[in-house]
């Protein structure tokens, strides 16, 4: 069996999640790997949420938010910027592969862009296979 | 017939010794400890030996305080036996409640640390070979040493634990009040974080605060910091928002930032994640390039955001361990 990556993905509701809608509404096809989740905005992303999804298992996690300057909240997604490159470098330390939490600017009218997103990121994870976190905090209990 | 007597143990795994000075630093109120309690095992003061605890009956201690993390197979196993004896176990300091600073060798393999600590090291000898096994072979025996662990767990990944006592090392004041408490027989609720507040080191904090805008991080020593002002504020890595009061903000009222031992506020899961939240919060920057500037001013922030609790974090250990 190929093994088909799993990817958590965070879209904010005013421009990534319409935009994933729009891919859908215009029969763009992509790849099936992603779940997604809507959020009102990329700033509700709190690091736990991206840490939890990779410790049950999440193979990957995409974050998705407006463009920088358009905010529905004016600001909301200069917080996500902050955000995602320390979570990054916090990652790194716990041995996560660099390329499976992912930060892109999706508006509303590029469903074409969130699918080759998505397709792009699919395959990355599949040279990288499997994510082994999950696996590895259930040997802790046996195997000390 | 004079009343019983309360039994007790106090009991150290991966500590520095530290939490057992935070009971002695109770002074004299000790010795109303010693007055209506039995100290059966406190191996840093008392006499009292592993037999003789095997010896005793299922539940025949009231209360186990135990402090230190478990980093090997004797850590686990009088855990486990202490828990067989004892109505009470609490988990006393930071390394007992979330794994602290023994916890951060999660980060690392078990052979890294080897390799550091008897291979290559400036002060091992050269071509040192020996290193722990936990068993050898010697003069016709076999000597047994306890087994060290891939990883380091927090005391409730080995064993149920009744209360905790957070801090690193518990402000003496509140280890008085869970004695008392437990002399009094006043207990809370089961899992309870108790000797803490529900709020923020930040909310207890002293310093004046304004707003907080940062274009730089700067170490302690690299600043004279305003001794009245917000760490935060002046750069200066502070953990006083996302951990949990109730140590009478003894660092930041010294002029030193928090670390974040009395760990995560109620309901948080993830103490890190959290700090890192408030931590970017205060950049003051809209520009990509910029804010990984500002950032290189936080080496090894994983060390300082998990430094007394990454086995309690989501993750709790590297995926290399």
């Amino acid at each position: 069996m190929t093994f088909e990556p799993k990817i958590v993905g965070f879209l904010c509701n005013w421009c990534s999640y319409t935009g994933a809608d729009l891919a859908g509404t215009s029969r763009i096809k992509y790849r099936p790997n992603v779940r997604v989740i809507r959020v009102m905005c990329s700033a509700r992303i709190d690091p736990t949420f991206v840490i939890k999804a990779l410790a049950e298992g999440a193979d990957g996690v995409l974050i998705c938010g407006c463009h920088p300057g358009d905010c529905h909240y004016t600001e909301g997604n200069y917080k996500t910027m902050r955000r995602y490159p320390l979570l990054k470098r916090l990652l790194a330390d716990y041995g996560i592969d660099d390329e499976r939490v992912r930060l892109e600017w999706v508006s509303a009218s590029e469903g074409k862009r969130f699918a080759d997103i998505v397709d792009d990121m699919t395959e990355r994870l599949c040279e990288l296979g499997p994510s082994l976190v999950k696996s590895a905090l259930a040997t802790d209990a046996v195997e000390r | 017939m004079a009343a019983r007597k309360l039994q007790i143990a106090l009991y150290w795994g991966a500590g520095c010794g530290g939490c057992d000075v935070a009971v002695l630093d109770t002074n004299e109120f000790i010795l109303d400890i010693a007055a209506v309690a039995d100290i059966r095992l406190w191996p840093i003061a008392v006499d009292g030996k592993y037999k003789d605890v095997e010896a005793m009956e299922d539940g025949e201690l009231d209360l186990t305080v135990f402090n230190g993390a478990v980093r090997n197979s004797e850590n686990e196993h009088i855990a486990k036996l202490l828990r067989q004896k004892s109505k009470l176990v609490v988990a006393f300091g930071s390394c007992a409640h979330m794994g602290g600073i023994p916890g951060l060798a999660n980060f690392v393999t078990r052979e890294e640390i080897f390799t550091a600590a008897y291979l290559h090291n400036p002060s091992i000898e050269p071509g040192n070979t020996t290193i722990p096994h936990p068993e050898t072979a010697f003069d016709g025996s076999q000597l047994t040493i306890p087994r060290f662990y891939k990883r380091v767990y927090k005391l409730n990944d080995v064993i149920d634990v009744d209360y905790y006592v957070p801090g690193c090392p518990p402000a003496a004041d509140q280890v008085k009040a869970v004695f008392e408490a437990v002399i009094a027989g006043e207990l809370p609720a089961k899992g309870s974080v108790v000797g803490a507040s529900e709020r923020a080191v930040c909310d207890d904090c002293p310093r004046v605060k304004n707003e907080k805008k940062v274009k730089h991080f700067y170490r302690p020593w690299q600043i004279m910091a305003d001794p009245d002002v917000c760490l935060l504020e002046q750069g200066i890595l502070c953990a006083g928002p996302a951990t949990r009061s109730g140590c009478g903000v003894r660092c930041p009222s010294s002029g030193i930032p928090c670390r974040g031992c009395y760990g995560p506020l109620p309901n948080v899961v993830d103490q890190g994640a959290k700090f890192l939240s408030a931590v970017v919060s205060i950049i003051d920057s809209k520009d990509p390039k910029e804010i990984e500037e500002i950032i290189d001013g936080l080496p090894d922030f994983a060390g300082y955001a998990y430094r007394f609790g990454l086995p309690s974090s989501l993750l709790q250990r590297s995926v290399r361990t």
